[in-house]
């Protein structure tokens, strides 16, 4: 029984999502889902639950294992980091060119 | 309409075989799959187009009706159809895909118009053509809360509610716990292209009793006493979930002691005629506005206590 509204139940999201139990553990080894225990049961954030369909979405469609995703993860969140430093340039970039026209 | 060509999307030859075609998929799929190309439209309408080339390519029979009549392969049975009844009624043609002119009316599949359309000059495929080849996704979820009182929680009910101007009635369990969450298979929202639709999940808030406090299956609730009755003993009458019972008061029954009433408790979720218990904490009241004649006997009782 969840004890708040935002958990489901690892058992629940694996019959949901129609995944393996040892797929989802595999994730939470790997540090890409985090589970929550309570009264020896294992929760799921529903925060998370975006990444863990991107995750399947990555198994299914394009074969990836769970090492591969986790690879592909860290290669996506850097990349996400990145383009945000790029943006920020850009806009340092606009408002001295702003400046100029001025 | 635009004449797709999805060898060339796959960067294939007419001759490729299944393996050839499974290892083009897979390597483009890779490479413009939009989880791997966030924010990036372009990766995922080629994605889109892959998808669709695998599709086709990947079934010899739908492969072979795309070689025979390219763009059009999806109606191939149709067309295939209308041309043998144009041919058994006497007219004209059955040669040129788009030199005869039929009649929408004379079909009855719902991708028809788009066939006609796309046929015979009627405007293309438009999006209901193109939809039909793109991935099927499943519908989105829907989260949906309902209070309930302890005593609504307490008794196997019906309720109707609305989610989405759509009328929903579902039976609760008794023994329903606070935040707990059911699901209704196929109460979500339509799927896109053909895709399942999604679920409803209904989270139940149970508003607390001014009485009864519950944990678990068990009910907790405190009684008043008597300073005679705690003394002496006797009986009292004390409310339950379910009616009124009278209990035998053991002599000298102490302040805060608990008397636990097996099975007079909640009833456990999803198990006909199980409860937990009931927690009665007997709390003695002390007699105030005593009569000198009451304040008399007491010091007596004192001083034989001394």
């Amino acid at each position: 029984m969840p004890v708040n509204n935002d958990l489901i139940l690892r058992d629940e999201c694996c019959i949901h999502y129609n995944i393996e139990v040892s797929f989802l553990d595999r994730l939470h080894e790997y540090g890409l889902i985090e589970m929550i225990s309570f009264e020896e049961k294992q929760f799921i954030h529903t925060g998370q639950l975006g990444e863990l369909e991107k995750f399947i979405r990555l198994h299914r469609d394009l074969e990836i294992n769970v090492e591969g995703i986790e690879v592909v993860s860290n290669l996506l969140d850097r990349m996400k980091r990145m383009q945000q430093e790029i943006n920020e340039l850009r806009n340092t970039l606009y408002l001295y060119r702003d400046a100029d026209e001025l | 309409m635009e004449f797709i060509d999805y060898y060339k999307i796959l960067g294939l030859e007419k001759n490729a075989s299944q393996e050839d075609i499974k290892k083009a998929y897979r390597k483009l799929a890779r490479q413009y799959h939009p989880d791997l190309n966030p924010n990036d439209k372009e990766a995922h309408q080629k994605f889109q187009r892959i998808n669709e080339a695998n599709e086709v390519l990947s079934d010899p029979e739908k492969r072979k009706k795309y070689d025979q009549y390219g763009e059009n392969w999806k109606h191939a049975d149709e067309f295939e159809k209308a041309r043998q009844s144009r041919k058994s009624s006497g007219a004209p043609g059955g040669q040129s895909q788009y030199g005869e002119s039929f009649s929408s009316e004379d079909f009855s599949s719902g991708d028809f118009s788009d066939f006609f359309n796309s046929m015979f000059g009627g405007g293309g495929f438009g999006d209901s053509g193109g939809r039909s080849r793109q991935p099927k996704f499943r519908g989105q979820d829907y989260n949906a809360e309902m209070q309930l009182t302890l005593k609504e929680a307490s008794v196997t009910h019906q309720s109707t509610f609305t989610v989405n101007d759509k009328n929903i009635r579902i039976t609760i369990p008794a023994g329903i716990a606070d935040g707990q969450t059911i699901k209704l298979k196929g109460h979500g929202a339509a799927g896109v292209n053909g895709g399942p639709v999604g679920d409803l999940y209904i989270t139940f808030h149970i508003k607390e009793d001014p009485l009864f406090k519950r944990l678990g299956d068990d009910l907790y609730v405190t009684a008043e006493l008597d300073l005679y009755t705690a003394v002496l003993g006797g009986e009292k009458i004390v409310d339950t979930f379910d009616g009124k019972v009278k209990l035998k008061i053991n002599p000298g029954t102490q302040n805060g002691t608990k008397t636990r009433l097996k099975g007079k408790g909640f009833p456990v979720y999803k198990k006909d005629g199980a409860a937990g218990d009931l927690i009665i904490t007997w709390n003695v009241k002390l007699p105030v506005n005593l009569t000198e004649k009451q304040k008399e006997l007491f010091k007596e009782l004192a001083q034989l206590s001394s």
